[in-house]
């Protein structure tokens, strides 16, 4: 792993009136790593992400989003992130190809990259059958992986990945995962968050957030033998348990 | 630029790929014009009349002579005194009476110049407008008739009495009006429903994320719904020209400029709405109550506003339906220029910039 640091936060904070819901978390994140953000609904992941993807201003503390600024540079963060939301957020009513050319479109790829991009795209997920079918009959497995590819379709150095395989099946998943190792293996960040603790094993490192905070940082193996626990989830409910934020 | 283009045409895709949105972009305009159109049609065939006739004598039985013999009206009944009228009027068939007074020919001999009144029932007004003129036009005929022999100038009063509905609110009134609730309500409801379903399938955040400007995207959403509103429009003035006889005495080019104000406003309305609400229900219920009744109510053309309590009026005020209600009038029916309507052109296009800033604001507040 190269040392180059693509994300670096330091005490990022956000607050909604009294109510903390980001406290102050400081971490690093380098490039092509497998970065897993874990903790209880409600624990403050959305926010955190919200706050590094530019969609929310943080009340104060730092951070550097592929080396720029995530006050004063937001719209050169902007064109080096990939962002995939927990809803399934392609358009229904377009057909895969029209996706493709509409989100490389507001990136602002040319007409050339455009068609080279969608070519190569359609082929690795071999939906050239689909490609002109509307992405809203096409099953749930197959959504998440286009929405994911179109996610990446401008190369960004980091892509945000906000529970992408929620009410997906165990081989979907695990076809999922072999993208984003892909993915990772170009060199793009993935910052992901998710509730399953199978995937928080193919991570090459996870956070666990608990009430706001940052509880724990390393390694699956690490974080394992540090809580005496056989499997992540065991490390999860050790963690979690101490929360005092209801899920909501 | 290029941003911008693959946006719209992706709002393209949008409304062209779901039947419903077509439906009430297409179908309620036309449906609207043709239910308002024949409810309201103008012509006028063997209406039944009535004549008390207390003169008769040369004058006016030459003038019923006149009347008999036009398609226009069949006499039902000669009655004695205007007491009858009334009562046949509340029966509901005839439309219209004509009264002479015992000394009409007299009166036209002897001071050339005499009195006839007409009497309509004005709860359908656009009928009753069209009886009266017919009627008064037998009458100047006979007028004419009378004055070929005669050197002396001569003159027959009609005295017309439009009772049950005098303000007389007709299909010339309506057009205009629909227009006004045609346009607002499709620009209302279609934009704010296209954004707010954006927030709803989560496509929002991603169109947040990415580097295309926050106000780029409001204004490629206005767009395309834009210059559907103009075709609507267009449609709308077809029919309503063509089929409803409706006059157009002004200038196309102000009529188009002036409803491209209302469109406007209607979209900043429709997309401060959206930047409000979180669901599609919630958008379209703000949208249609919030729409649908003030505009039908305050606008004019149903309801005259004169007639309104104060606090009603003041509220009229603020209804863009009123300002572009009374610009179409002026242009299509009167053929009046810009100088005599700037005043309402102004006022419509003051609450487009305002509407327009705020909804910039709130569109932007949201990113923070």
């Amino acid at each position: 792993m190269t040392a180059e640091k693509v994300i670096s936060t330091d005490r990022l904070t956000k607050k909604f009136g009294d109510f903390v819901a980001a406290d102050e978390i400081s971490f690093d994140v380098y490039k092509g790593e497998i970065f897993g953000f874990l903790g209880a609904n409600g624990a403050g992941k959305t926010t955190a992400i919200r706050m590094l993807c530019g969609l929310s201003t943080p009340s104060y503390g730092e951070a550097t989003i592929a080396g720029f600024d995530i006050y004063k540079e937001t719209e050169k963060i902007k064109k080096n992130i990939g962002y995939m939301s927990q809803k399934f957020s392609l358009y229904e009513d377009l057909t895969v190809l029209e996706n493709i050319k509409f989100f490389g479109g507001i990136y602002g790829l040319s007409d050339k990259e455009l068609k080279s991009k969608s070519n190569q795209l359609i082929e690795t997920l071999g939906m050239s059958v689909e490609a002109k079918k509307l992405v809203g009959s096409l099953p749930l497995g197959w959504k998440q992986k286009l929405a994911f590819s179109v996610a990446i379709i401008h190369d960004p150095k980091i892509v945000f990945l906000d529970e992408p395989t929620g009410g997906v099946d165990p081989v979907t998943r695990r076809q999922f995962w072999d993208l984003i190792y892909k993915a990772s293996s170009q060199g793009i960040t993935i910052f992901v968050t998710t509730h399953y603790m199978d995937e928080a094993e193919y991570c090459h490192r996870i956070s666990m957030m608990v009430d706001g905070k940052i509880k724990a940082l390393d390694t699956p193996t690490n974080l394992k033998d540090q809580y005496h626990a056989n499997s992540m989830d065991d490390v999860f409910y050790e963690l979690a348990r101490g929360a005092k934020r209801k899920a909501d | 630029m290029k941003q911008f283009f693959t946006f719209v045409r992706k709002e393209f895709y949008h409304v062209f790929r779901d039947p419903k949105t077509l439906l009430l972009l297409f179908g309620m305009p036309i449906a609207q014009i043709i239910l308002f159109g024949f409810a309201l049609t103008n012509e006028v065939k063997n209406s039944k009349i009535v004549i008390a006739d207390y003169a008769k004598d040369v004058a006016s039985e030459r003038i019923i002579e006149k009347i008999e013999a036009t398609k226009s009206f069949e006499i039902e009944q000669i009655l004695l005194s205007t007491k009858e009228i009334e009562e046949t009027f509340k029966k509901g068939k005839v439309k219209l009476a004509i009264v002479f007074p015992a000394t009409f020919n007299s009166d036209l001999s002897h001071q050339n110049k005499t009195q006839v009144q007409i009497i309509a029932d004005a709860s359908d007004p656009n009928t009753a407008t069209t009886l009266t003129n017919y009627a008064q036009s037998i009458i100047m005929s006979y007028q004419r008739e009378v004055q070929a022999m005669n050197r002396a100038p001569l003159q027959i009063n009609t005295e017309i009495r439009m009772i049950y509905n005098p303000e007389l609110k007709g299909a010339t009134n309506f057009v205009p009006g629909v227009m006004a609730l045609v346009l607002l309500l499709i620009c209302v409801l279609m934009t704010s429903v296209s954004i707010v379903k954006e927030k709803e399938t989560g496509t929002m955040e991603i169109l947040l994320v990415s580097p295309m400007n926050p106000l780029l995207v409001i204004v490629s959403k206005a767009v395309p719904y834009f210059l559907l509103s103009i075709l609507n429009l267009t449609v709308i003035l077809v029919l309503s020209i063509t089929m409803m006889e409706m006059p157009m005495n002004g200038n196309f080019l102000l009529l188009y400029f002036a409803s491209s104000l209302l469109i406007l406003a209607a979209l900043s309305l429709g997309l401060l709405i959206s930047n409000s609400t979180n669901t599609q229900q919630e958008a379209m219920l703000i949208s249609l109550m919030g729409m649908v009744i003030p505009t039908m109510m305050l606008t004019g053309f149903l309801f005259p506003l004169e007639n309104m309590p104060l606090p009603l009026q003041v509220m009229a005020n603020i209804m863009p339906s009123k300002w572009y209600y009374i610009i179409v009038k002026s242009i299509m029916i009167k053929g009046l220029g810009f100088v005599a309507i700037w005043k309402e052109m102004s006022i419509l296009l003051g609450m487009t910039i305002f509407l327009l800033t705020m909804s910039f604001k709130r569109f932007k507040i949201r990113l923070a």
